[in-house]
């Protein structure tokens, strides 16, 4: 079974000719089926974690470890951290002009899946999937995020997802900027994806209402660049009622 | 309107639409167009047509001091049966028809050439295989006039193949009799020393067609003026162009349609990539709606992607218009940036760094690639592609 092990994580980021420190010790493990709530105010560092597994390299680590089944993940590549089974679904995601979509998804699909897939089965593959979140076929001509309103941006996101089939997926605000019919849309496709038991789910938002779509198994509270608290599903119904004020609180959040 | 977004800093991307009384397409050139070098003084880089040149690195084409060397370039022809190849003096009344010098060092090579080459498709004659100029660049300097002439209703492609190291200033005039149709593919694969000056001049007859792919990758400075006039209504004019400029090159491309007679058409669509500390394109796009031109449908635009730090883009598209009964006129610019986020999203989806360049640069190219029908030469520009993004990530 895939688990995600992050023990004691530190990073910086350059801001201004300063060293700031963002994380400062996180500790958590997600496991192949399972599904973790982050939550917290804006600046507490949860896309800063998000980016950080990813590889982005404007984040220093600067201490602890993340590894993936064992695997050093902080000595990996950007690309080689997807390829052993990691996925961003990223907030802001990036226009790549000249490249259409389709070719992006093959091309993605290669690489993480070691060959190239059959042509007749992955335009299959790909059309059904694009049904199932409620996109144009003509979608898949255009070039990546050219264009594409917020909604659209997520979707895609999530066609990544399902067709990547990654071992743990890290979902960085991707509620955020959607109308209830497109978060529906796209937490219906996260759900189908957790349905199949062999993901594990970092479900990073800043508010409650995606958890009414998407059920987390552990709810943790970030602030402060560390996990504050963490509960079961009781925990999000918490902040909903009183917010984020109990762990801000004399803290630097920003 | 012109558009411009992400432009790298120290880039230029301006544009205007004229509706002027005089042209000053014509005016803001410095000396009117003539054959006789001494008509033009000698620029001194502040010029509007010369003020993005490196004048220093033209090795003397501008001031008279480059002198021819004899062994400056080998040029061979490959051409089809039916096809009239000539070596002619300078007195042949076929050269210079299809359009006069506009700068220094397109007269200069006017003045200075001994022998011209004049290629002839005899009228109604269809080729199916390319006429082959292969021009190799022997390590000096060479000036040159090469003409290529379409008789009524013939049909051909030409490959003018740049190769080698020279310094070389050489203009080539087309010139296309009623109906004809002639592509034209003119390759800059030179080395890193060349330095490569000229002006190809296509006059197009009535209700003929003229594409063009104006390709772009090596030389020290390459700097073209790829010019179109019509010789009668019903003339179409496609003019493309792929250029990838490396670390310290300069590739500028200036170019006109001069949409002189009615009921006209072009379409310019030239596309850059450029790497690497003090890569230079430039590229002007005039086109000019005389106001005897009614009945124009004009179209223009230039993209740059820049994939490093360093690199910088000119790009100045001019549209004037003298008359209002037009089709159509329009242009665009636009410089985009590949830069670190676009890179991050590509290997995050498991994409490594040398196939994320691919993508973008191929994508970015192949709608141009893929319409030059020239099958050799589509496969050898797709492995240029890669072997200039081999170097960059090496």
């Amino acid at each position: 079974m895939a688990t995600l092990e992050i023990r004691d994580l530190h990073v910086t980021v350059e801001a201004d000719n300063a060293t700031k420190e963002i994380l400062k010790g996180v500790d958590l493990t997600v496991k192949q089926g399972e599904t973790h709530a982050i939550m917290g105010p804006n600046g507490s560092g949860k896309s800063t974690l998000a980016y950080s597994l990813a590889g982005h390299p404007k984040y220093t680590i600067t201490g602890g470890s993340v590894t993936l089944d064992g695997e050093d993940v902080l000595e990996m590549s950007v690309d080689e951290r997807a390829r052993a089974g990691l996925f961003l679904a990223m907030q802001y995601p990036v226009e790549v002009p000249g490249v259409s979509v389709s070719n992006f998804l093959r091309t993605s699909a290669t690489a993480v899946r070691g060959e190239a897939p059959k042509l007749r089965t992955w335009v299959k593959e790909v059309k059904e999937a694009m049904e199932r979140l409620n996109m144009d076929p003509a979608f898949a001509e255009r070039n990546v995020n050219e264009g594409f309103s917020g909604g659209e941006k997520k979707r895609h996101e999530i066609l990544q997802l399902e067709l990547l089939k990654p071992k743990v997926a890290i979902l960085d605000e991707t509620d955020s900027g959607l109308d209830v019919d497109a978060l529906r849309v796209v937490s219906e496709g996260v759900n189908r994806v957790r349905e199949t038991g062999e993901v594990g789910t970092l479900l990073i938002t800043h508010y409650t209402r995606i958890l009414r779509y998407i059920k987390p198994d552990h709810v943790h509270v970030f602030a402060n660049g560390r996990i504050a608290e963490s509960g079961g599903p009781e925990l999000a119904d918490k902040l909903e009622a009183e917010g984020y004020e109990a762990y801000t609180k004399g803290g630097a959040s920003e | 309107m012109a558009e411009a977004q992400n432009i790298p800093v120290g880039s230029t991307t301006a544009g205007q639409i004229a509706v002027a009384a005089e042209s000053t397409v014509a005016t803001r050139m410095s000396a009117p167009a003539s054959f006789d070098v001494a008509d033009f003084p000698v620029p001194h880089g502040r010029e509007e047509e010369w003020r993005f040149t490196p004048l220093d690195r033209l090795r003397g084409l501008h001031d008279g001091t480059a002198v021819a060397t004899g062994d400056g370039v080998k040029v061979d022809i490959d051409a089809p049966e039916g096809v009239v190849v000539e070596t002619v003096g300078r007195d042949d009344a076929r050269i210079g028809r299809a359009g006069t010098p506009v700068d220094r060092v397109a007269a200069q090579a006017y003045s200075a050439f001994e022998k011209a080459g004049v290629i002839t498709v005899p009228k109604e004659t269809v080729l199916t295989e390319p006429i082959r100029i292969v021009v190799h660049g022997e390590g000096g300097t060479a000036y040159a006039h090469q003409v290529v002439e379409l008789g009524a209703f013939a049909e051909a492609v030409v490959v003018i193949d740049h190769s080698g190291d020279a310094v070389l200033a050489a203009n080539v005039d087309y010139v296309l009799g009623d109906g004809a149709k002639l592509t034209v593919v003119s390759v800059q694969d030179w080395d890193d020393k060349a330095v490569h000056v000229g002006q190809h001049n296509a006059l197009v007859g009535r209700d003929a067609t003229f594409k063009s792919f104006v390709v772009t990758f090596g030389g020290d400075l390459v700097r073209l003026h790829p010019r179109v006039a019509y010789a009668g209504p019903g003339g179409e004019a496609e003019l493309f162009g792929l250029y990838f400029t490396d670390a310290g090159q300069h590739q500028e491309h200036r170019l006109l349609v001069d949409h002189n007679v009615p009921h006209c058409k072009s379409n310019v669509v030239y596309k850059g990539a450029l790497q690497g500390d003090d890569a230079h394109a430039v590229w002007i796009g005039d086109v000019l709606i005389e106001a005897a031109a009614e009945g124009t449908d004009t179209y223009e635009m230039n993209r740059n992607l820049v994939l490093t730090d360093g690199a910088r883009v000119d790009s100045v598209p001019n549209l004037e218009i003298e008359t209002g009964e037009i089709v159509g006129a329009g242009h665009a610019s636009a410089t985009g940036r590949f830069d670190d986020e676009q890179l991050f999203y590509l290997m995050a989806r498991g994409i490594p760094e040398i196939d994320a360049r691919r993508l973008v640069v191929r994508g970015f190219f192949a709608e141009l690639v893929q319409q030059i029908g020239v099958a050799d030469i589509e496969e050898r520009l797709l492995a240029k592609i890669e072997e200039e993004l081999e170097a960059s990530v090496a």
